[in-house]
C-alpha cells in the first residue's frame, strides 16, 4: 500500500498549491513540496529490498476480463527513474518559487508541475501495459499544459501544440504496440511480458510491435527524425525545461527502452533500427547545437544529442552497453537540470538568452558561472566529473560493437566526432557567456541571483562532482540495481574506476576535447558555413504540413460525404453484394436437402400477377398515381401468399395495413408532384438495373437456400406451451403478447414514437396549396360523395363490431390487437373520407396523441401490474369462470395488454392520417365553380 | 414452389433496390415499400412453406412455425410508420426546398437545364 501512495500523494498534491494559493508565495512552494517529499521518503524507504535485487509490487484487481488492473511494481529501474523525478522535481518546485514572475499564477504552475509528476511516476512505476500506457498519454497532456504556460505567447502555443502532436501520434502507435503485445503475450502485465522474451520475438508480428513500439518511444525522447519539437517546447519557463528536457518526459522514451528492453531487444531488427536512429540523433544534436545563439536552444539540442547517445548505447545489445546507458540517464539528467537552472538565472538576471549579447558575465555573477562552468565541463566529459565515466563507458562500448559488420569501426569515429562537436557547444556555453568580452545591449544589469534560487544548483553540481570522483561508492549499488533490472538479473562485470589507464577510450576522449577546442577556436569559419545553408523553420513546416493534411482529409472527405442520397445508397449495397455474395461464393450448392412443395395453379396465377405487378410499378414509376395501384396490388398478392401458407394473422395484418399505406401515398400525391421527371441518363439506369439485379439474385438465393433446408426452430417450444402457459390456441398471438409480450411493447412505443415524429414534422409546415393537380385539372367540384357519405355511415358500426369480434378472438383464432386497430383506424378514416374532416371533428373530437399515450401506458400498467404479484415484467394470468348463460370463459391479463396494443395502433394510424388529410381539406382551394 | 417463391422475392427485392436508387422522394417511398413486402417474406420464409397448418391449436396435424409470422406481424406494422414518416418527410422536404429530390437540391445538371430554358 506504501506503493500506492507513492502516485497518490502527488497527484493529491495537484490541489495542494491550488488550496495554498491564499498563502504567500514560499509558504505556498513549502506546501507543494510536502506531498512529493513524503512520497520520496517512501521510495527511499524500499531502498533495501530494491538494491538487493527484490521487485516490490502491489495489486489490485480492477477489470481481470480486458487484463485490466492497478498494478505497481517497484523494481531497480523503477527505483532510480522515481528518485530522479522525485528529487529534480522538489529541485524545480523551489527553483521556480524565484523564477517565476508575481504576475505569473504560482498556483497553476505548481498544479500542472504535480500532474506532470504524477504521470511520470505512473509511467515508470506501472506494473500493467495499458496502465502505463494511461500514464503516458497523461505526460503528453500534462507537459502539453506546462509548455504552454505563458499561453499568451504565440510561439508557447505553437510549441505546446506541436509537442502534444508528435508525441500524442507517438502514444497511439505505443497503445498499438502494447496491443499487439497482449495479444502475443496473452496478458498485459508487465512480469509476464517480459518472461515471455521467446514468444514475442519467434511471432509472426514482432516486426510491426517493434517499430510502433520504437515511434512511440522516438517521439517521445525526441530522436531524429522527431526531434524537431524539442527546441520548439524551449518556449515553455525554464523550469519546466529544466524538468522536462532533462530528468523526466524525455526520459520516458528512453525508459520504456530500458524496460523493455529485456523483452524486445536481440534481434538485428533492434539494433539496426535503435542504434542507426541513436547515432543519426546524436550526430545531429552535437552539431546543431554549436549553432544556437539561444542558450536554451543550444541546451536543448545538446539534450537531443544526448538522448541520442543513451539510445545508441541501448542499440548495441551488449550488456554493458545497457549498463553504460542507464548511467548516462542518471549522469544527464543531473548535469543537464542544473545546465537549464542556469540559463534559466542567466536569463532571469541578465533579461536575455542570446548568447550574441551574454558576454563577460563572469564579473557579475562568479558563483552562478562556476557552477554552470562545471556542468557544462560534465556535458563536455572533462574527467573528475560524472560525464566523463559514462562517456568512457560509451567509446569504450563503440569499440566492441560488431553492428555494421566490416563497418563497424564508422561508429566509433563517428562517436568521437559528436564528441568533439559536445565539447565545442560546452566550451562555447562557458566562454561566450562568461568571457568573451563585455555585455552587448542587455536591458538591465546582470546580478547573482536569491540565495535560495541558486541552492538547486549547487546540490545538481556537487553531484556531478561527488559522482565523478566516488562513482562505485555513490551509486555503485543503485547502478547495479537498476542494470540488473534492464537486463533480467544478470549484470555483467563493470568497473567505475576513474582511471583505467591509457586505453582507446582515454584516447578518444582527449581528442574530443582537443578537436573541441580547435573548432570552438575556429568556429568563425563554421558560422559563416552554416549561415550559407538554407535555413529550415522546423515549426512553419511542420505547422503546413499539418494544415495540407488536413486538407487533404477535408477533400477525401468531401469527396466521399458529398450530400448525394444515391451515392449511399449505391455505396451501402455494393458492400451488402460484397458481404452477402461472398459466403454464397463458398457454397457449394444452392439446394439443403429438402424436397419441395408442388406448384399448384392458385399458387402459379398469385405468383404471376405478384411480378408483373411488380414489374408494371417499376416500368410506370414515373406515372406515380399508376405506379401505387400497381404497388397495391402487390400488396395484395402478398397477403394472399400469406393466406396460402399458413398465416392467417399476417394476410389480416397486411390487408389492413396495405389499405391505409394506399390512402396515405394517395394524400401524399396531393403534396407532392404528380409525374416524376425523367432524369437518369441511361449508363446511370444500367448502373441501376445491374445493382438491383445483384441484390436480387443474392436475396433470392439465400431465400431458397433457407428455405430448402432442415428446419430446427425454438417454435416447438411455443407450440406446447401456448396453450397450458397463455392460455390461447392462436399461437401466434400468444407470442405476440405473451411469450414475446416485451417486443411486442417495444414495437407499439416505435409506432407510437412514428406517429408523434409524423406529428411534429406537420405542424407548422408552410402552407402549400396546389389548385389542380399536375396536368392543371382542376380537383373535382364536389367535395363529399353523397353515396360514399351513406354507405360509410351506415357501414362504421358493423365495422367496428367486427373489430372488437376479431380482438376478443385473437387469443384463440386468427386476429389481435394489431389487426383490430387496423380495422377500427380504416373504418374511422373511410369517415374522414367520406364526410371530411370538420364533419368527424364535431363528432369526434378526440386528440389522438392522447390516445397513443393511453395505449403505451394500458400495455405498460400491464407489465408493470405483475410486479405487484411477485412475478417478473408482464408475466401474464389467466383463468376460466363459469358464467350463466354465456358458459365458460376465458379471462385473461393478457388480453389487457393487447388492448394497449389495440389502442395504440388506432391512436397512431389516425394521427398520421388525420394530421395529414387535416391539412388537405382545411387549406384546400375551394374551386369558383362550386360556389 | 420454393423456388418460384425465391423468385418472388428476389425480383421483389430487385424493384424495391431499383426504385430506392431514384432521384425523387416518390419512388424511393415506393421501393421501399416493395423492399419491406420482399423482407417481410423472407422473414416469413424462414419458418418454411407449410400448406394447410395454421398454427392455431387443434385446427391440423402439421403446424406452421408460429415465430417468424409473431415477428413478421409487428414487423408489417412497424414498416407502415416507417412508411408513413418517410413520406411525411418527403413532404415536409418539398415544402420547405421546393423540390422532391432525395437530395434536397436539384442536381446541377438540372438546374442548368432549367436555367436555359
Amino acid at each position: 500500500m506504501t506503493l500506492m501512495w507513492i502516485l497518490l500523494l502527488p497527484l493529491l498534491g495537484t490541489l495542494v498549491p491550488l488550496l495554498a494559493a491564499k498563502w504567500n508565495r514560499s509558504a505556498c512552494a513549502l506546501a507543494t513540496a510536502l506531498p512529493p517529499a513524503i512520497a520520496l521518503m517512501l521510495v527511499l524507504l524500499h531502498t533495501e529490498q530494491v538494491l538487493s535485487g527484490e521487485t516490490v509490487r502491489f495489486f489490485l484487481s480492477w477489470i481481470p476480463l480486458l487484463g485490466l488492473d492497478i498494478s505497481i511494481r517497484l523494481d531497480g529501474l523503477a527505483y532510480l527513474f522515481s528518485l530522479l523525478i522525485l528529487g529534480i522535481g522538489l529541485l524545480i518546485i523551489l527553483y521556480a518559487r524565484y523564477y517565476l514572475s508575481e504576475r505569473d499564477s504560482m498556483p497553476r504552475f505548481y498544479a500542472y508541475l504535480m500532474l506532470f509528476m504524477t504521470a511520470m511516476l505512473g509511467i515508470v512505476l506501472s506494473g500493467n501495459l495499458l496502465q502505463l500506457w494511461m500514464f503516458w498519454e497523461l505526460t503528453s497532456i500534462s507537459s502539453f499544459l506546462l509548455i504552454s504556460f505563458w499561453w499568451h505567447k504565440a510561439e508557447a502555443r505553437r510549441g505546446a501544440r506541436m509537442a502534444l502532436t508528435v508525441t500524442g501520434a507517438g502514444g497511439l502507435a505505443l497503445l498499438a504496440a502494447f496491443l499487439l503485445i497482449g495479444q502475443v503475450v496473452g496478458s498485459y502485465d508487465l512480469d509476464v511480458v517480459l518472461a515471455s522474451t521467446d514468444v514475442i520475438l519467434q511471432h509472426s508480428w514482432y516486426p510491426v510491435l517493434l517499430v510502433l513500439f520504437l515511434l512511440g518511444c522516438f517521439t517521445k525522447s525526441a530522436q531524429f527524425p522527431f526531434h524537431f519539437w524539442l527546441p520548439n517546447a524551449m518556449a515553455a519557463p525554464t523550469p519546466v525545461s529544466a524538468y522536462l528536457h532533462s530528468a523526466t518526459m524525455v526520459k520516458a522514451g528512453i525508459f520504456l527502452l530500458a524496460r523493455f528492453y529485456p523483452a524486445l531487444s536481440g534481434t538485428e531488427l533492434w539494433f539496426i533500427l535503435v542504434s542507426l536512429t541513436g547515432l543519426a540523433t546524436l550526430l545531429i544534436g552535437a552539431y546543431l547545437a554549436l549553432f544556437k545563439h539561444d542558450l536554451k536552444g543550444l541546451l536543448a539540442y545538446s539534450t537531443i544529442s544526448h538522448l541520442g547517445l543513451i539510445t545508441l548505447l541501448f542499440g548495441m545489445g551488449t550488456d554493458l552497453a545497457a549498463v553504460a546507458g542507464v548511467f548516462h540517464i542518471i549522469n544527464h539528467a543531473t548535469f543537464k537540470a542544473s545546465l537549464f537552472m542556469a540559463a534559466g538565472i542567466i536569463d532571469h538576471e541578465s533579461g536575455s538568452r542570446d548568447m550574441r549579447k551574454l558576454n563577460g558575465l563572469w564579473q557579475f555573477m562568479p558563483i552562478t558561472a562556476t557552477l554552470a562552468m562545471v556542468a557544462a565541463a560534465a556535458m563536455a566529459g572533462v574527467p573528475l566529473l560524472n560525464g566523463f565515466l559514462s562517456k568512457e563507458m560509451f567509446f569504450a562500448e563503440t569499440l566492441h560493437q560488431h553492428l555494421l559488420g566490416s563497418l563497424s569501426w564508422v561508429i566509433p569515429v563517428l562517436a568521437t566526432v559528436a564528441a568533439i562537436f559536445s565539447v565545442a557547444y560546452s566550451m562555447r556555453f562557458i566562454h561566450d557567456v562568461f568571457f568573451n568580452g563585455q555585455p552587448k545591449g542587455l536591458t538591465k544589469t546582470p546580478h547573482e541571483p536569491p540565495r535560495y534560487m541558486r541552492v538547486p544548483v549547487e546540490v545538481l553540481v556537487a553531484l556531478c562532482i561527488l559522482v565523478g570522483i566516488f562513482p562505485a561508492y555513490l551509486i555503485g549499488d543503485l547502478l547495479h540495481a537498476a542494470s540488473a533490472s534492464v537486463l533480467g538479473g544478470v549484470v555483467p562485470e563493470y568497473s567505475l574506476a576513474i582511471w583505467h589507464g591509457v586505453n582507446l577510450p582515454l584516447m578518444m576522449s582527449i581528442l574530443a576535447l582537443a578537436g573541441g577546442t580547435l573548432i570552438y577556436v575556429n568556429r568563425k569559419h563554421l558560422f559563416d558555413f552554416q549561415n550559407s545553408l538554407p535555413d529550415v523553420d522546423a515549426l512553419n513546416s511542420f505547422e503546413g504540413g499539418v494544415k495540407s493534411l488536413i486538407a487533404r482529409c477535408d477533400q477525401f472527405y468531401q469527396w466521399l460525404d458529398n450530400g448525394s442520397l444515391q451515392r449511399y445508397m449505391v455505396l451501402v449495397l455494393l458492400a451488402f453484394i460484397v458481404l452477402a455474395g461472398m459466403p454464397l461464393l463458398e457454397l457449394d450448392t444452392l439446394w439443403g436437402g429438402r424436397d419441395e412443395l408442388p406448384i399448384d395453379a392458385v399458387n402459379a396465377t398469385g405468383a404471376a400477377m405478384l411480378l408483373i405487378a411488380a414489374f408494371a410499378t417499376v416500368v410506370w414509376h414515373r406515372k406515380r398515381v399508376v405506379a401505387l395501384l400497381m404497388i397495391s396490388v402487390v400488396g395484395l398478392m402478398v397477403s394472399i401468399a400469406f393466406t396460402r401458407f399458413s398465416a392467417p394473422d399476417l394476410a389480416l395484418t397486411q390487408l389492413s395495413v396495405e389499405v391505409v399505406t394506399v390512402i396515405l401515398l394517395m394524400l401524399a400525391l396531393f403534396f407532392l408532384p404528380h409525374k416524376t421527371p425523367k432524369q437518369s441518363e441511361a449508363p446511370r439506369v444500367v448502373r441501376d438495373i445491374s445493382i438491383a439485379s445483384m441484390v436480387g439474385v443474392l436475396v433470392g438465393s439465400l431465400s431458397y437456400a433457407l428455405m430448402t433446408r432442415p428446419l430446427s426452430s425454438i417454435s416447438e417450444f411455443f407450440l406446447a406451451n401456448a396453450k397450458t402457459g397463455g392460455g390461447g390456441t392462436n399461437v401466434v398471438n400468444v407470442i405476440l403478447v405473451d411469450f414475446r409480450g416485451f417486443d411486442t411493447m417495444g414495437e407499439i412505443a416505435v409506432l407510437g414514437i412514428a406517429s408523434l415524429g409524423i406529428f411534429k414534422l406537420l405542424t407548422r409546415i408552410p402552407v402549400f396549396k396546389p389548385s389542380s393537380d399536375g396536368e392543371g385539372r382542376p380537383w373535382a367540384t364536389e367535395r363529399h360523395s353523397l353515396l360514399l357519405s351513406t354507405v360509410s355511415q351506415s357501414l362504421l358500426p358493423l365495422a367496428i363490431m367486427v373489430s372488437v369480434y376479431i380482438f376478443f378472438r385473437g387469443h384463440n383464432l386468427p386476429g389481435g390487437g394489431f389487426i383490430a386497430g387496423l380495422i377500427t383506424a380504416v373504418a374511422i378514416i373511410l369517415q374522414y373520407i367520406a364526410q371530411g374532416v370538420d364533419w368527424v371533428k364535431e363528432r369526434m373530437n378526440v386528440e389522438y396523441q392522447r390516445v397513443v399515450a393511453i395505449g403505451l401506458l394500458i400495455a405498460l400498467f400491464t407489465g408493470v401490474a405483475s410486479w405487484a404479484f411477485g412475478k417478473p415484467f408482464l408475466t401474464s394470468w389467466f383463468d376460466y369462470f363459469d358464467i350463466p348463460l354465456l358458459g365458460e370463459i376465458e379471462l385473461a391479463s393478457a388480453i389487457a395488454f393487447d388492448l394497449g396494443v389495440y389502442i395504440t395502433v388506432v391512436g397512431s394510424t389516425l394521427l398520421i392520417l388525420a394530421s395529414l388529410g387535416k391539412m388537405t381539406t382545411s387549406h384546400r382551394p375551394v374551386h369558383k365553380d362550386t360556389i | 414452389m420454393e423456388t418460384l417463391f425465391a423468385c418472388c422475392i428476389g425480383f421483389l427485392t430487385a424493384c424495391g433496390v431499383f426504385l430506392m436508387l431514384r432521384g425523387r422522394t416518390f419512388p424511393v417511398v415506393l421501393g421501399l415499400t416493395m423492399l419491406s413486402y420482399a423482407v417481410n417474406l423472407f422473414l416469413f420464409s424462414s419458418g418454411r412453406l407449410t400448406l394447410r397448418g395454421a398454427a392455431v391449436l387443434g385446427t391440423t396435424e402439421q403446424y406452421a412455425d408460429p415465430l417468424p409470422q409473431a415477428l413478421v406481424l409487428t414487423a408489417i406494422v412497424i414498416g407502415f410508420a416507417m412508411t408513413a414518416f418517410l413520406v411525411i418527410l418527403a413532404i415536409r422536404a418539398r415544402a420547405d426546398l421546393g423540390n422532391d429530390h432525395v437530395d434536397g437540391k436539384l442536381p446541377e445538371s438540372e438546374l442548368s437545364k432549367k436555367e436555359s430554358r
